[in-house]
């Protein structure tokens, strides 16, 4: 059962609270396009996502229907339950003024109004501080629905397979959350125009982590992180 | 990039032997240049680089990615601040590619990546917190330890999407030079992981020279 949603288009930015046994569910209603996210514990700011940890434990470069987002802390903020695209960048960052400037031309709030080209990095930045945040806690952050390849030397390319109209994923909880989001476009889309796209945001009651929960198991550095979150809440 | 270093060590103002388990903590002054010495081999030196004049300017692992587009470093490599600035360059480097993808080792994410027993095994991330709380006057604080470089380590991704620690390429001797492009603290631990190849599950000293 949906319990709130909302459509934001491209080049905005919100953030709220995720409680524990709660989902998030993404979905890309236009085709190409970029969600900034970060993520913190409401109890402990200090506390925070991190892709590298994220990345290593789960030995894979990009994020997918199966993977865990890990805190700095070695738990899990939340678990990729289910995903139609299939590959999600977290080593790429964010647009920041003059970059988008350079590419899409001037943010101009006094002819465009709200539809003046903002960039993932003020975004976040504006976000961050309504929790006493500042830049020195931002951190590598997610760009879902964007996939960002590697080829053997270690060079990355923009993937010409972005994600559809129609693609989605979906975030289960297991610890409240403060989740910081913008949909700013991916600091490597190149394309001429500032993106337009839309991203609609459902929060949902999560089903019961069963024992045999594909998230749980997809690795032994998973369960062990789990037994962290249980830790967590037993006060540990 | 394999690319020698035509400095000498005679010619240093300043070197300074890392042990194993150890934090090394300098300022670099802009024009001056740092070598990082694998003196034993197979040793991951995980290293933060701040602004020394302004230290909320850091290291971004992101923005030195996005923008030489490529996931290693290695010679010619800029390094890039969170405000998307160059900070130091990669001037010589004999050992071919270094990591900035896989981060520090903490005792937290040991819990996760080997065993819940072994949450009090000495950690990266203890080094650089025991550096900052030594080091008040610098204005550091937990949220500045953040996603780091590690030099000499070797985290191979693949074109399907992999990421793996794998053996170090780097040998005894083998080094890393950069050239300060603003006045920065360094900020090295030497890493004491037991757990995986990074060191040859042995950790070793390193050396850091500083050249004017
Ligand atoms: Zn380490």
């Amino acid at each position: 059962m949906i319990l709130y949603k909302d459509t934001l288009p491209s080049g905005k930015h919100w953030s709220m609270k995720m409680r524990r046994g709660t989902s998030l569910r993404l979905i890309d209603k236009t085709g190409n396009a970029n969600v900034g996210m970060l993520f913190y514990n409401p109890e402990n700011l200090l506390e925070r996502y991190n892709a590298p940890d994220t990345l290593k434990c789960q030995h894979t470069f990009k994020l997918t229907k199966g993977h865990c987002l890990y805190s700095d802390m070695g738990r899990i903020f939340c678990a990729i339950t289910d995903d139609s695209f299939g590959w999600h960048d977290t080593v790429c960052g964010n647009t920041n003024a003059s970059m988008s400037e350079k590419k899409w031309g001037p943010r101009d709030y006094q002819n465009h109004r709200n539809s003046w080209k903002q960039n993932g990095n003020d975004a976040f930045l504006v976000e961050a501080t309504k929790y006493g945040l500042n830049k020195q806690d931002l951190a590598a952050n997610l760009n879902l629905f964007s996939k960002v390849e590697p080829n053997d030397d270690g060079a990355l390319t923009y993937s010409v397979s972005q994600s559809k109209a129609g693609d989605f994923i979906d975030l289960r909880f297991e610890m409240d959350t403060i989740v910081l989001f913008h949909t700013c476009p991916h600091p490597l889309n190149d394309s001429a125009q500032y993106p337009e796209f839309e991203v609609e945001y459902q929060i949902f009651s999560s089903a019961t982590v069963t024992d045999d929960d594909l998230c749980k198991n997809s690795c032994a550095e998973n369960q062990r992180g789990y037994e962290n979150n249980r830790l967590y809440h037993l006060g540990l | 990039m394999i690319i020698e270093s035509s400095l000498q060590a005679e010619a240093t103002i300043d070197r300074e032997v890392v042990n194993a388990g150890d934090y090394y903590l300098k300022v670099v002054k802009k024009g001056q240049t740092v070598r990082i010495l694998d003196l034993e081999g197979n040793q991951a030196a995980d290293t933060l680089f701040y602004n020394a004049n302004n230290v909320s300017e850091r290291y971004s692992a992101t923005d030195t990615i996005r923008e030489q587009g490529n996931v290693y470093l290695t010679a010619g490599s800029v390094l890039m601040s969170n405000e998307c600035k160059p900070m130091l360059k990669i001037v010589a480097d004999t050992c071919g590619r270094h990591d900035t993808v896989g981060g520090a080792c903490a005792t937290e994410s040991n819990t996760v990546r080997y065993a819940l027993e072994k949450k009090c095994m000495h950690a990266c991330r203890d080094s650089w917190l025991l550096a900052i709380a030594e080091n008040e006057a610098l204005g550091l604080s937990k949220k500045d330890i953040t996603h780091n470089i590690n030099f000499f380590m070797n985290v191979p991704v693949t074109s399907d999407g992999k990421l793996s620690f794998a053996d170090g390429i780097s040998g005894a001797g083998k080094y890393v030079e950069l050239e300060a492009l603003m006045d920065v603290v360094v900020l090295i631990s030497n890493c004491p992981q037991l757990n995986n190849p990074c060191n040859a599950y042995n950790p070793t000293p390193i050396e850091i020279l500083i050249w004017n």
